[in-house]
């Protein structure tokens, strides 16, 4: 088994925290009656990183009642327990266990969280990214150059885009609905409608090259 | 009924449109070396120059930056 790395520069009290975390690991790869407790202990961390999770996002879900969100801690806190126990053989090392652990936790309460903040809303049309790019433009009081590039990205959205690129894109860079929603909605996952929005944006980046416009000479200037 | 999120101002909307210059890894890598990156960073380690390309798809990807932000404040909460 690799040894979990300390964190660099860390406080007094990392230590324990590090030789903990090793030793959840060591018992739940071990067999025998104390891996039911290091799997129970494993879920309590996780459900701990789940209610952390649920609790920062208390502003984007307002009306939810808390035994609707203790509810979505739970259900995060066991599908993130079934998903490390599949996974523990994949852990390098490389970080502290309960570190590698915790992200899945997260994971999971981040992705129900946005979903639930979503639920009953639809996915905004193309008309109101039109709206906020034309929004936008105006902004830019004397910029010439940055309202010209913002044009030309409308032109390139619409003319240089697969349709299936168009609605990644749209939905998620301009009008942002979070990834894993519309995911959730195409029926896909992060990964893939990321790789659509990455071969998107790569097309868009050389439409605009090819008019002669460079976006990154634009950042920043319209504020 | 009204969507949950604000308009962008223009370098917003154009960096969330044109996304990372540089090359950026996966969703799945980010997720790989999600623990590892934000350990790097907590302990004061240039962790970019470390997990070459994971700055870039932070950048790009709003999901996996929040999940980033996440861990960090969970680690820091400790």
């Amino acid at each position: 088994m690799a040894t979990p790395t300390e964190i660099p520069g860390a406080e007094p009290g990392a230590r324990s925290r590090a030789e903990l975390s090793r030793d959840l690991h060591g018992r739940l790869r071990g067999g025998g009656p104390g891996r039911d407790r290091a799997v129970a202990e494993l879920h309590e961390l996780l459900l701990r990183a789940a209610r952390f999770e649920l609790d920062r996002r208390l502003v984007a879900l307002p009306h939810l009642r808390d035994d609707d969100r203790e509810d979505l801690a739970q259900q995060s806190a066991d599908d993130a327990l079934l998903a490390v126990l599949r996974k523990l053989g994949e852990f390098r090392g490389e970080s502290r266990f309960t570190t590698w652990a915790y992200k899945f936790a997260l994971l999971e309460a981040g992705v129900k969280a946005r979903r639930r903040a979503w639920q009953g809303h639809e996915i905004p049309l193309e008309d109101e990214a039109w709206a906020t790019l034309a929004s936008a433009g105006a902004t830019l009081q004397g910029q010439a150059e940055s309202r010209e590039l913002i044009a030309a990205l409308r032109e390139e959205i619409e003319s240089g885009l697969s349709p299936r690129q168009r609605q990644v894109l749209v939905a998620v860079a301009l009008n942002g609905v979070p990834i894993d929603v519309l995911a959730e909605r195409l029926g896909s996952n992060r990964g893939a409608l990321y790789k659509t929005l990455h071969d998107a944006r790569k097309k868009l980046r050389r439409g605009l090259a090819e008019r002669g416009l460079d976006p990154d000479d634009h950042q920043g200037g319209g504020r | 009924m009204s969507r949950p999120s604000e308009k962008p101002d223009a370098d917003r909307l154009l960096a969330g449109a044109l996304g990372p210059a540089t090359p950026e890894l996966t969703c799945e890598q980010c997720f790989e070396e999600l623990d590892r990156y934000v350990e790097l960073e907590h302990g004061g380690t240039d962790a970019d120059v470390a997990i070459p390309g994971m700055g870039a798809h932070l950048e790009g990807c709003p999901a996996c930056a929040e999940d980033r932000r996440s861990l960090r404040a969970l680690l820091e909460s400790e």
